[in-house]
């Protein structure tokens, strides 16, 4: 689908808000509660906040949240009984306010949410789900989304993306079908598209490494003392993982009452040295060194050569969430120099 | 500092450590944690406001002890924190050199835990009077308003352990959070399992909490973990008499108890 | 018309004096509040905090926490040891906002039969007039809707 372009009046974003919540959309925006900002579910446009480079925790929640129900069972005296979660009951979301970068998360997602198995509640969830991207105009040194091919205008994964242009007024680039739904919804809100360039109303991420110096040249730092060198000083928390909008990893807990329960998706973390600790004792990644090399190889290799996507969108939230500045572009960096050696 | 950069830069050349553990420049405001093995290195290592970590953290960390001997640049909270590991048996005089580091960046020299336990001794690591006002400011509240308030602070957690991992008293190989038979605390952070997860954390360091503050600080979603550690220090103090990690062989004040402890509370 | 709330109350007590008073309570045909469910230990020393928390989060509306008179112990100490640790438990909750008076400590010794059934009959009525524990019982309910979009 080609991207048709118009222009949304600075004083019509509200009114696009309250059309969609009149929809019966439930409202998944960004809100500055106790000094961070998150996306919450919100009742008036008042409560969005709208000065912030990225919310501390990715969109990513919206389809693939911290805890899922999978499945219900009951056991009785003859039987057990799986109950499916009926996906339809899923609320109708719109995700507004994502940075292009998130959009472009919910790509890797879905790479790894298909490739073999269809997970249908991730697919029902983000089926449910309208992604209203706005563009960035700011960004900080942790941003190098122009490095692994992404552009704080980039439009894929988004929906719609909305471009602040010099006057306060939006550019608007709709980008997919149920973006052109959304528009249909609130016609009279959108003129004509603007005839200033998009690009100069961006902030500037400078590239910061090749990312082909490291995904092509990943098996050759595979054994690397680099490893050991860079993660001495993280101490295996799962901070990175969970604010990440491309990290998948899940472990599965059942919790029951009785002979009934329920079955739940978690997030896990491969940085927490119980990640890969079999029953016997025995952990194939015993040191955080190698749990640190496999979160960048899964990353910035086995997910390019399987899956044919590069499993980092350059947020930078893992660098801001850590707790012992383990930054990830610096790292990054380093390896592609290591390549060059 | 300059005396600070000799002392790491002698040991490391008469070998009498292969690593030390200080702090270098980070990547954003925040100095973050270095590990110096090489003496024409040790320029690298700095001190200032920014240096806040409890680097006590990384002295049982497998891959650090791997190095070698350890020297670390020790604060008023990595000296206590050695306090608490020496008096649970995890660390012995000798294990480790101490460089000493006063709040304004000058050395001292302190050679064994004695001379630890002399100098935190002049210390005032009492809670400070800020930290009296925010338990004053829960205390203030009704039940029905602190669990309102608790509940809303732990509904943001979402399990990533760094309050743990950043936490130097959190060296157990199996946490109690990890036991799946008997499952303690339920995996999944919903609000139960938070609730859980921070009262059980709260419950195992009461007495050997230092209030070093890191797992707040760790808190990659703000969560004011640290009102927990400043109630610790206050039960501790009133209700044992005891300051925490001020003794190398200090008693566990959960592990040893009174004839006369208080028990009005008991039927 | 609804039902009279009656609260679900758990003892955990002390093989060595409370298990036995409460078993004289019974041999002495005294009768007292059915509302409770006793759980029996080696010792209040082994009575961990978690369990009670357990207890709250499968819908007691109350506790009750009983074992040997200090000196009486077992095992000499084990009693001294609990309540250093209900001590410091006790202000975590409250400050946390749990209703500590859900929850009753105790002794109760071997011979104390009476005293069993006095301890159980008032907790309960205190339990009673408490009401249901709604606002823990609420937090140990999975809402999965509003984990997904609790931000």
């Amino acid at each position: 689908m080609e991207i048709e372009k118009k222009l949304l009046k600075k004083a019509s974003l509200e009114k696009l808000f309250e059309k969609l919540k009149a929809d019966g959309k439930k409202m998944y925006a960004p809100v500055k509660k106790d000094k961070l900002v998150n996306f919450a579910l919100v009742d008036t446009f008042g409560e969005i906040c709208d000065d912030y480079i990225l919310t501390v925790k990715s969109a990513k929640s919206v389809a693939f949240p911290k805890i899922e129900k999978i499945v219900d069972y009951e056991h009785s005296k003859n039987s057990s009984k799986a109950i499916d979660i009926d996906v339809s009951n899923f609320p109708e979301v719109v995700l507004w306010g994502v940075r292009p970068c998130d959009a472009v998360g919910f790509d890797s997602l879905d790479a790894i949410f298909t490739w073999d198995y269809k997970d249908n509640i991730y697919l029902a969830r983000l089926e449910k789900t309208s992604i209203i991207s706005f563009s960035c105009f700011k960004s900080d040194n942790n941003c190098f989304c122009t490095s692994v091919n992404g552009n704080p205008g980039g439009t894929k994964g988004s929906d719609i993306l909305l471009t602040k242009i010099s006057n306060g007024d939006y550019l608007v680039e709709i980008i997919t079908e149920k973006g052109k739904q959304i528009i249909a919804k609130a016609p009279e809100l959108f003129e004509a598209a603007p005839t200033e360039e998009k690009d100069k109303n961006l902030t500037n991420v400078p590239i910061k490494f090749n990312v082909k110096d490291i995904t092509e040249n990943s098996a050759k730092f595979f054994e690397n003392d680099l490893w050991v060198e860079q993660s001495l000083r993280c101490i295996g928390c799962g901070a990175c993982a969970f604010v990440c909008p491309t990290c998948a990893c899940f472990d599965i807990q059942d919790e029951s009452a009785g002979k009934n329960g329920t079955r739940l998706r978690l997030w896990d973390s491969c940085c927490f040295s119980l990640f890969t600790m079999h029953t016997s004792g025995h952990n194939p990644r015993e040191v955080q060194s190698q749990r640190w090399r496999q979160r960048i190889m899964h990353k910035f290799s086995y997910m390019p050569e399987r899956l044919n996507v590069v499993g980092c969108i350059g947020c930078g939230r893992c660098s801001r969430a850590c707790p012992v500045d383990m930054n990830i572009s610096e790292h990054l960096i380093n390896l592609a120099e290591e390549v060059k050696k | 500092m300059d005396d600070i950069r000799k002392k790491a830069k002698e040991l490391l050349e008469n070998k009498t450590v292969q690593v030390v553990i200080g702090y270098g420049k980070g990547s954003g405001e925040e100095a973050r944690a270095i590990f110096v093995r090489d003496a024409a290195k040790t320029d690298q290592l700095i001190f200032d406001e920014t240096c806040l970590q409890n680097l006590a953290v990384y002295i049982l960390k497998h891959e650090v002890k791997h190095l070698g001997k350890i020297a670390i640049v020790a604060t008023s909270s990595v000296l206590r924190s050695i306090m608490i590991l020496a008096s649970e048996q995890q660390l012995k005089d000798g294990d480790l050199v101490v460089l000493g580091i006063t709040s304004d960046g000058k050395y001292i020299d302190l050679p064994n835990f004695k001379a630890i336990e002399d100098y935190l001794a002049t210390l005032n690591v009492s809670i400070t009077d800020k930290e009296k006002e925010l338990l004053k400011m829960i205390d203030a509240m009704t039940m029905e308003e602190r669990w309102a308030w608790w509940q809303n602070e732990f509904s943001k957690c979402f399990k990533c352990y760094a309050c743990r991992s950043a936490c130097p008293m959190c060296y157990c190989p199996k946490c109690t959070t990890d036991s799946n038979q008997p499952q303690w605390i339920p995996v999944a952070s919903h609000q139960l399992g938070n609730m859980e997860w921070h009262l059980m954390r709260a419950m195992h360091l009461a007495g050997r909490c230092i209030n070093c503050g890191e797992c707040a600080k760790a808190c990659p979603m703000d969560i004011p973990l640290n009102l927990l550690t400043y109630k610790m220090i206050d039960e501790m103090n009133a209700n044992f008499g005891v300051t925490v990690g001020m003794k190398p062989d200090a008693v566990f004040a959960l592990s040893t108890f009174k004839n006369e402890d208080k028990e009005n509370f008991i039927r | 018309m609804s039902e009279k709330f009656e609260p679900k109350v758990v003892a955990f007590v002390c093989n060595w004096c409370t298990y036995a008073g409460a078993d004289l309570t019974g041999t002495s045909r005294i009768k007292y509040a059915p509302n409770v469910k006793i759980i029996r230990f080696p010792c209040t020393g082994r009575i961990d905090f978690m369990l009670l928390m357990k207890a709250f989060a499968n819908g007691a509306d109350g506790i009750i926490v009983s074992g040997c008179h200090p000196n009486d112990c077992h095992y000499s100490t084990g009693n001294f040891h609990a309540r250093r640790r209900w001590m410091v438990f006790k202000s975590m909750l409250e400050f946390m906002g749990v209703d500590t008076r859900r929850i009753v400590f105790s002794w109760v010794s071997a011979a104390e039969g009476a005293k069993w059934a006095q301890l159980v009959n008032t907790s309960v009525e205190e339990f009673r007039k408490l009401g249901s524990y709604d606002a823990y019982k609420q937090v140990a309910k999975l809402n999965i809707e509003k984990e997904v979009f609790n931000g």
